[in-house]
């Protein structure tokens, strides 16, 4: 009966749609970026030159990946570092 | 020299056939001449939607082959004027032409006609590259489900990198009672996740099957919602400003009930 009420004012349930279109943003960013090798490189290398500045960093054995886990982004990067920098060569 | 537009999606199924189809005869009854060209090379199927199966001699790999003048090849329509098709081999593979030759045979034909309209297969392999070839302009078409959009992004990305700019996007089959209930994405969303400009919007219409059936495109008929859409598309691709279709769908309170009782609101 009050499914009846319900149906006839008409309810706001969580719908399909925004499940699909959640969905579709997760998915197509993950697309894009395994699509796009240089995406990665460059995001990669950008990182690299960051924090050099601060850290001598391991670059052959650093990891960069993107996950998608639980609906929700995220970067993970796995940077082994050698030694800190000494604080005379910080730059900015 | 004519504009050469390619109707690609990625996904199959979704209406680039039907839109090419219903585009080229609302070109022809505006008064444009217009070349259509069936790039899927051995699954055609622009000709049987036209109804022009019957006419076919030559094909477009024998105009690339040289075995025929292009002359030859061309279709003309004889119910509307200034309409021709370029047939897709059926007997061969996307194989057995290449991007340069499609480049040389769009420019070819941009030379006679206002309109070149590539009708591109699904997919993402030769059969697209050679439709994307020679074209200026593409027009993506998606259904409001997430396979489609998921390959049309892919689409869009691959198109990206040919520099092919500025897409255009085009929602195909929208049923206006499933968005209303939440049930299918609507306009919006798909502006928000393939980020790219609207072009128009074509609702779910059964007329399309009938047309199909009949070999007689759906712009032709002025009844057909679809039709009416497909013509708005034409006319903004002239350069007019047309507002974008009501599809509304009776939500008021007597709409309801009737929907309850199953009676059409």
């Amino acid at each position: 009966m009050f499914d009846l009420i319900q149906r006839m004012f008409g309810k706001n349930d969580p719908c399909s749609k925004d499940i699909a279109k959640e969905r579709l943003r997760l998915v197509l960013v993950h697309d894009r970026v395994n699509n796009s090798p240089q995406f990665m490189e460059m995001l990669k290398d950008d990182m690299i030159r960051a924090i050099s500045n601060y850290v001598d960093i391991n670059e052959e054995d650093m990891e960069v990946t993107f996950t998608t886990e639980n609906s929700s982004m995220a970067i993970i990067a796995n940077i082994p570092i050698n030694s800190m920098k000494p604080k005379s060569t910080g730059r900015r | 020299m004519g504009q050469v537009i390619v109707v690609t999606s990625g996904k199959g199924g979704v209406g680039k056939t039907t839109t090419t189809a219903n585009l080229g005869t609302g070109f022809a009854l505006a008064g444009q001449k217009v070349v259509l060209l069936d790039a899927d090379i051995g699954l055609r199927n622009l000709d049987v939607v036209l109804g022009l199966e019957n006419r076919i001699v030559y094909d477009l790999v024998d105009v690339i082959e040289g075995n025929c003048r292009l002359r030859q090849a061309l279709i003309r329509d004889k119910r509307y004027e200034n309409l021709y098709l370029l047939p897709a081999a059926q007997t061969r593979d996307k194989n057995a032409v290449a991007p340069e030759q499609m480049k040389q045979l769009c420019a070819d034909l941009s030379a006679q006609f206002d309109f070149v309209i590539i009708d591109c297969p699904a997919g993402i392999e030769q059969g697209f590259k050679n439709a994307i070839a020679g074209a200026d302009k593409a027009l993506i078409v998606t259904t409001p489900e997430v396979s489609a959009v998921r390959d049309a992004d892919r689409i869009i990305g691959l198109l990206e990198s040919e520099e092919m700019e500025d897409p255009l996007l085009i929602v195909n089959r929208i049923r206006p009672q499933m968005v209303q209930r939440g049930d299918m994405m609507d306009i919006q969303d798909m502006i928000d996740i393939l980020a790219i400009k609207l072009l128009g919007v074509i609702p779910e219409d059964e007329y399309i099957v009938i047309s199909t059936n009949k070999g007689e495109p759906a712009v032709t008929n002025e009844e057909s919602l679809a039709s009416t859409a497909y013509k708005n598309i034409v006319r903004r691709l002239m350069g007019e400003e047309v507002p974008l279709m009501e599809l509304q769908v009776d939500d008021s309170f007597l709409g309801r009930i009737k929907k309850m009782f199953g009676m059409k609101g």
